[in-house]
């Protein structure tokens, strides 16, 4: 039912009205409530219109320390959209949300634009990725951006803090009775 | 009986019967108590013991933690958990501490295992409860003084015997001015796995998650359900309350009186809750046997029917229109037909109707009798021969459901002819594997036709179904009584009859110590019925109007069968029954009788239990007991009935009719090879082509069938609510 849904979801713009749960409880051959209750429950279902762009920007703990913090990216974001959390604008072009851990912590703070992840943020990295998208322009390659020296990845800033030395042989800190 | 339902099923059934029954009961795969049977045939060493708080106790494998404290006397508070649903386990109020555990258990969901050691009033299990208790507080409204719930809510007894003086939580944002009934969930979904497991309707649901979870529909819809009350009882909170009920009794005011439905044939046991002489509501009453712990909506909420459209005067026609009289009035002007028309036989005729007890109907049937006449009749029919009792009862009882591994329906919907019993069923085909062949259930079927030739089909084995019937191990054939109505009836009777010959004689070969399987059952429509063809009652019209009395009884028959061109041109009727309906617009005289919840009387249900309703409110008006007025009809027609008090008449009855006054026992019928003897004796009996058409097909079909339901104002509010085109 999750991938129908999903899937529905996609196709109709990014949000789910009740008649494609409708389609889905019909394709599945459950009762509609039984469809009702997955796509209510579930939060990256969204049940209201929503801008081509979903904006969600991760404000948990993690991305609230990280790097410059959460906190002034979600001000460049309502300034940059003019939005608050959870408004869509008049184009329906962005839609910002806030929301609980997105599961990128290593590189906070972070925002998921529908469905890619720009990490590292700083201000001015996520001014330039919203005014792009503004533009109609492509926007920056997702993964880490500026703001811990574009990293490739989630690897440690400068240099290994662990595995750093070859790996031990087999029977390393075994009991010698064994 | 849809053209629609025609097209079915035959090779796609078994796939999605177990595909649907596999959803509907998902939660219910789990061991459920009444699969008990089944475990209680294993070998009694079989047996687990477990420690409640030190004492052994003796469990079957695969009962619960807390069905084991349960045998040991110990009661663990829960709200979720239900003996007749399936196990959730999310109110976690059921919580006990398990020796060597190191968390406490939700003995709700927990099998016992050998040697456990549980402790139901440790501190652990305690603070656990405490705990539970203070976070289900922590966003229930303090509405108690307003709320219907107060003085039989779970959550407030249960508080005040398991829960702590004070709250950690401060931020309580319940000012009492916020009102929604639902912010007093709980969230234990009984109410969404009854509408899925016992009503069949997957309408209910949980939505949204954590604090903003809500039980409801979703979208705007009706619980369209015949038994949707019983969420009331369900609900251990004040979330779901009765609307008619609502606001205008509290619990502790109320008397109680056990007694039993007429609504329909099964005879639910109920309570009615009366106050200062008006009935406030109607709630089940336990029985295994009939109703388990449901009721049907007619006979919880049409109780208001009780209080409008009564007469509560005698009447008497007089230049063409009923007008107020007195008692002695009245009696004597009927009295003086009946001195008339005695004088002469068969001048003098009952019919009875869906509400009238033995006591009335004994009482009247010898009034009759005595006035030289045998056309005592009740307004449902029933062409066959009714000396063997086999042949109108439901013989393998209504319990006998749960055995069945086959149930083949005739001209039946039980659904809406006896809801609670479409209930029963449904559980056995969601557990037991039942397989059903008719028609619009809550369930899937095998429709096999509309045709009665369907019958003689599955008799010869030309029928595709007739191998899948030979096939059961105990089949069971329900046969409705609407059906028999039917000018062919008589024929439908016999055919039945037949196949269940067939079935009993094929099925005792096959395995010899399933000789006591009764295959052949009536399900009736009215309470009535079964005690009036006890008493040697006639069932149906015909014969009045073959006879064209002078003097006809109407006791309560409101259906409109007899008009007045089917008697003599000067015949007088007399209308007794509690209800201006139908039987009272054609009549010259009618006294006020009593409505059931106003009488002590007894009735046999379908599979020939006698039962008692008890008087709970004292009659509107002048309105007497029935019986009582056909004594003091007989006294001033100078031929006293030899009965003074409800004993007498009951020992009258107990004369006719022994089984009448053994209460709540069933007496068993049999002659099954006989009963089929009498049943084909005509020989020219043929069945009809026309295909069976029954009444009650549809939900609105259902509110409104007999004078009580029909003054309801709760029930034209069912069916107005239930016609309406549903958007969803």
């Amino acid at each position: 039912m999750m991938p129908l849904l999903d899937l529905a979801q996609r196709q109709h713009g990014g949000w789910l009205p009740i008649s494609a749960m409708h389609c889905v409880a019909d394709m599945l051959k459950v009762p509609r409530m039984r469809v009702y209750e997955v796509a209510t429950f579930y939060t990256m279902y969204n049940r209201d219109p929503i801008g081509k762009y979903h904006v969600q920007i991760c404000t948990t703990t993690p991305c609230m320390l990280g790097g410059c913090g959460s906190g002034p990216i979600l001000d460049t974001c309502k300034r940059v959209l003019g939005l608050k959390p959870g408004q869509t604008d008049s184009e329906r072009l962005f839609t910002l949300s806030e929301v609980e851990c997105l599961g990128a912590c290593v590189n906070a703070p972070m925002v998921q634009i529908n469905d890619d992840y720009y990490e590292d943020l700083t201000p001015e990295d996520t001014e330039a990725i919203l005014m792009a998208l503004k533009r109609g322009e492509k926007p920056p390659k997702p993964g880490p951006q500026s703001g811990q020296d574009w990293r490739h990845c989630c690897e440690p800033k400068g240099s290994l803090t662990s595995l750093t030395e070859p790996p031990k042989g087999p029977g390393f800190k075994v009991l010698p009775e064994l | 009986i849809n053209p629609q339902h025609l097209q079915p099923v035959a090779a796609m059934l078994g796939r999605i019967a177990s595909a649907r029954r596999l959803m509907a009961g998902a939660a219910s795969a789990r061991v459920r108590a009444f699969s008990a049977p089944a475990a209680a045939s294993a070998a009694a060493s079989n047996k687990i013991e477990v420690f409640v708080d030190g004492n052994p106790v003796q469990c079957d494998p695969g009962m619960t933690v807390l069905q084991a404290c349960a045998l040991a006397g110990v009661e663990i508070p829960r709200f979720c958990y239900h003996e007749r649903l399936s196990i959730a386990g999310n109110c976690r109020m059921c919580l006990v501490e398990v020796e060597k555990s190191i968390k406490p258990v939700a003995s709700c969901a927990m099998p016992v295992m050998k040697g456990m050691r549980v402790k139901t009033d440790s501190p652990m299990t305690r603070k656990a409860r405490e705990g539970v208790m203070e976070f289900l507080l922590v966003n229930h409204p303090l509405d108690c003084p307003i709320c219907d719930q107060g003085g039989e809510c779970d959550l407030q007894d249960q508080s005040m015997v398991f829960g702590s003086d004070r709250s950690r939580f401060t931020d309580n944002l319940h000012d009492g001015k916020r009102a929604t009934i639902m912010t007093r969930c709980i969230h234990c979904t009984r109410c969404v796995r009854f509408a899925s497991e016992v009503a069949g309707v997957e309408d209910l649901g949980t939505t949204g998650r954590g604090n903003d979870m809500q039980i409801g529909t979703y979208v705007e819809k009706l619980f369209r359900s015949e038994l949707s009350g019983n969420v009331i009882d369900l609900c251990p909170v004040g979330a779901l309350t009765s609307k008619p009920y609502s606001f205008t009794a509290r619990p502790w005011e109320l008397s109680r009186v056990e007694s039993v439905d007429v609504m329909d044939a099964l005879g639910s046991n109920i309570t009615v809750s009366s106050r200062t002489n008006e009935v406030m509501r109607v709630i089940p009453r336990l029985h295994d046997g009939i109703n388990e712990e449901w009721i049907s909506d007619k006979t919880r909420f049409a109780y208001d029917g009780l209080k409008r459209q009564r007469l509560v005067a005698p009447m008497l026609r007089r230049s063409g229109n009923l007008t107020d009289s007195d008692w002695p009035d009245a009696l004597h002007e009927v009295a003086r037909r009946l001195s008339a028309s005695r004088e002469s036989p068969d001048q003098t005729a009952v019919l009875a109707g869906p509400f009238a007890d033995a006591e009335s109907l004994t009482a009247l049937k010898d009034l009759v009798n005595a006035a030289q006449s045998e056309l005592v009749c009740t307004e449902e029919a029933f062409p066959g021969c009714t000396d063997l009792r086999s042949a109108y009862l439901m013989n393998s009882r209504i319990a006998g459901v749960e055995d069945a591994d086959l149930v083949l329906l005739v001209g039946t919907n039980p659904r809406y002819e006896a809801p609670v019993l479409n209930a029963r069923l449904r559980k056995c085909w969601l557990h037991n594997e039942l397989l059903v062949a008719s028609f619009d259930l809550s369930y899937t079927y095998d429709h096999l036709g509309d045709s009665p030739e369907t019958l003689l089909r599955l008799a010869d084995g030309s029928h595709p179904f007739a191998k899948t019937l030979a096939a059961a191990k105990r089949p069971l054939v329900l046969l409705g009584s609407e059906a028999l109505c039917r000018p062919d009836g008589r024929a439908l009777h016999s055919a039945a009859l037949q196949l269940s010959e067939l079935l009993r004689q094929k099925m005792k070969a096959a395995n010899p110590e399933e000789a006591d399987w009764r295959v052949f059952n009536l399900l009736h429509r009215v309470a009535s019925q079964v005690a009036a063809l006890d008493l040697g009652y006639r069932a149906g019209p015909e014969s009045i109007r073959a006879a064209k009395p002078r003097l006809l009884f109407l006791l309560g028959a409101d259906a409109g069968l007899i008009k007045r061109t089917d008697l003599a041109s000067d015949a007088y009727v007399v209308y007794i029954g509690s209800h201006g309906d139908n039987g009272a617009a054609i009549a010259d005289a009618v006294l006020p009788g009593v409505a059931f919840t106003e009488k002590n009387a007894t009735y046999v249900n379908t599979e020939g239990r006698a039962q008692q309703t008890r008087l709970a409110v004292s009659s509107p008006g002048a309105a007497r007991e029935d019986w009582k007025i056909v004594r003091a009809l007989s006294e001033l027609a100078g031929a006293p009935l030899p009965y003074d008090n409800l004993n007498q008449v009951r020992a009258r009855m107990a004369q006719i009719a022994p089984h009448l006054t053994r209460y709540d026992s069933v007496e068993e019928a049999n002659y099954f090879s006989q009963c089929l003897q009498l049943a084909k004796s005509p020989g020219d009996a043929k069945l009809d082509a026309a295909p069976i058409r029954l009444s009650l097909m549809d939900l609105p079909d259902f509110y409104m069938t007999d004078a009580i339901s029909r003054s309801s104002l709760t029930m034209a509010k069912c069916v107005q609510a239930a016609s309406k085109p549903t958007k969803y």
